[in-house]
């Protein structure tokens, strides 16, 4: 049996930048690895991302690997997983963490399951048990209706984090760390799947996950031209727009607009929720806003238990009110 | 085509929160009283993505796989009911309370008696734990290749070709067959039971099969199978503190709402 040590962070580069998960990953992971006395690993995979290594260690990585392969540049689960099991095999870390994203979701429990480990998936908060100095991770279950803490017995213990649940250190750039350049050691005949390409589905405008201001429709929307009442709003806060599931289940909107629990966390300083009733799934999306305010007409609705402020009645007469005189004061 | 879609019954996510409870000193979740349990919502996007390919190939075979103990035969059936072929239930008490590993390990062990297949799906993740595992656990476990939240698939010389979900997007991803998908609600709204479907699933007699049958430990399964433990389960607390703003009509309370976060500087 290896002696299991160190905390492992599997990093993301995306669009040309270390990932904000990935910082917020590697400021949990200092946290766990200090708690333990142990070092904090990064690794970076792909085909070009050795530049970002230095990064890594700024935001408080010990040792960063570089695992770089042209067979590496489109995240594949038969390839990830072959260099993140040969890498897990040659540190030994008591623990992995990933980001709950396209990547965290597919690769930690298939390395769960290649090493006949475990994981826990989707964690909002990471701690150390005092005795058995297991990671206890947090995670929303019941479609948010309640939460679990879950421990691993066995190493190494795998855990992915919600995008914006932790905080990163401040980027550090007199820290100093190792990097280490590692084979790949991949062959094109283990990879089964042939990735073909990607369709960018962006939505003109400020991104959902960077706004400050959010204004999210329900169910009660209605239909499209519901949504662009509110993005009206949304362009005068500058802010931008997004659903819960029914609107984009019902194609009002696209579905990269979902917010909750297997669609964006967002936590704008103002989310003003319009005609959704505060469903658990959706309240783990945006209830890490800094103020939710609500405007619905059933005033029994789960929203108001989260919200700052509240409207209660028909947001088809107060959402131009409020859109008017919100740009009376804008101008003013 | 020769299909395995994987099914779990659930708590209905679709019930009031206020009507959620947990036993705390047991670590467990008491099932609302009056409301029935459901197949997990992504799971009938999975028959739905099962019976699209059928539509095009009527060939095709669908078997329903389920695992649990006591399982509400009017539920179960509904993926039947839906359009599907076959229906095999694990269903004994050592399957109960399982996480992901031991879940997968008995859904992977049935799937090798079943012996061919082309494709399985599962959904995306259950509704009760949420943690998205088992499906990928099942291809890793019987060594064939997983593409996951999969919104469209289709069959053509003898691949898969999947979209799958991206925070931005989707991606086009194909794979060799056999393998295993896991479907998100991108897919489309799983279709409604028909007439013929109804009267077929009344009358299918789902197979049973016990960890014997399927050649497994019973050490090996439900809880006593778990590489996970459950240290705590509770409520996160929601306190109500909201300030409504009143008015004579909604729209006077939208402006007075304009009014009140421009003085608590928020706009």
């Amino acid at each position: 049996m290896a002696d299991y040590k160190g905390v492992l962070v599997v990093g993301e580069v995306v669009d040309g930048k270390l990932a904000a998960i990935t910082s917020e990953l590697l400021g949990a992971g200092r946290g766990l690895a200090d708690a333990l006395g142990e070092t904090l690993i990064a690794v970076l995979i792909g085909s070009n991302v050795k530049g970002y290594a230095q990064e890594g260690v700024a935001y408080g990585a010990d040792k960063v690997y570089v695992v770089e392969d042209p067979l590496l540049e489109q995240y594949q689960g038969d390839s990830y997983l072959a260099v993140v099991e040969k890498l897990v095999n040659e540190v030994t870390p008591s623990i992995v963490l990933m980001g709950q994203t396209s990547i965290g979701r597919d690769l930690a429990p298939r390395l769960a399951f290649r090493l006949k480990s475990a994981a826990s998936m989707d964690c909002v908060a990471l701690g150390i048990d005092p005795d058995s100095k297991l990671l206890l991770g947090t995670r929303a279950v019941y479609g948010g209706n309640a939460q679990a803490i879950f421990a691993m017995e066995s190493k190494p213990q795998i855990a992915t984090v919600r995008a914006k649940a932790m905080e990163p250190l401040g980027k550090d750039d007199s820290r100093k760390g190792e990097v280490i350049t590692l084979e790949s050691g991949l062959d094109a005949s283990q990879i089964r799947t042939r990735y073909l390409e990607t369709v960018k589905e962006e939505i003109a405008g400020i991104k959902l996950e960077d706004a400050a201001i959010v204004v999210g429709g329900g169910r009660g929307i209605g239909g499209p031209d519901g949504f662009k009442e509110l993005q009206k709003l949304a362009t005068l806060l500058k802010g931008a727009v997004g659903a819960t599931r029914p609107p984009c289940d019902n194609k009002w909107v696209n579905d990269t607009l979902q917010i909750g629990l297997t669609g964006k966390i967002v936590t704008p300083d103002v989310y003003i929720a319009v005609a959704l009733s505060g469903s658990s799934q959706h309240l783990s999306g945006c209830s890490g806003s800094k103020n939710i305010i609500a405007i619905n007409k059933d005033p029994e609705a789960n929203i108001f238990k989260v919200a700052r402020f509240g409207v209660v009645g028909d947001w088809k007469q107060a959402v131009p009110a409020f859109t008017e005189k919100v740009k009376e004061l804008l101008a003013g | 085509m020769n299909m395995i879609v994987c099914v779990k019954q659930v708590p209905d996510p679709e019930a009031p929160p206020a009507s959620f409870k947990i036993d705390s000193a047991a670590n467990k979740v008491i099932p609302p009283q009056g409301v029935a349990p459901v197949v997990s919502p992504f799971d009938e996007n999975a028959v739905e993505a099962a019976l699209k390919i059928k539509d095009k190939d009527k060939s095709s075979k669908i078997t329903v796989l389920s695992l649990g103990n006591k399982l509400v035969r009017d539920v179960i059936k509904k993926p039947v009911s839906m359009g599907s072929d076959e229906l095999i239930l694990l269903e004994d008490e050592a399957f109960e309370e399982g996480d992901s590993w031991s879940t997968a390990y008995a859904l992977a062990m049935a799937i090798k008696k079943i012996g061919t297949y082309d494709i399985i799906f599962c959904g995306r993740q259950a509704a009760d734990w949420d943690a998205g595992q088992t499906g990928i656990g099942i291809a890793e476990l019987l060594g064939i290749p997983a593409i996951t939240l999969a919104k469209g698939v289709e069959v053509a010389d003898g691949k898969v070709k999947v979209e799958r979900v991206l925070a931005d997007g989707y991606e086009v991803v194909e794979a060799p067959l056999p393998c295993l998908i896991t479907v998100s609600n991108e897919l489309g709204e799983p279709r409604y039971a028909t007439m013929k479907g109804i009267m077929a699933a009344a009358k299918k007699q789902p197979t049973i099969w016990k960890p014997q049958d399927i050649g497994v430990d019973a050490a090996e399964l439900g809880a006593k199978g778990r590489h996970t433990k459950l240290v705590k389960l509770f409520q996160p607390v929601r306190e109500g503190k909201c300030e409504v703003i009143e008015g004579e009509t909604p729209a006077e309370a939208g402006a007075g709402l304009a009014m009140k976060l421009r003085e608590a500087k928020l706009i």
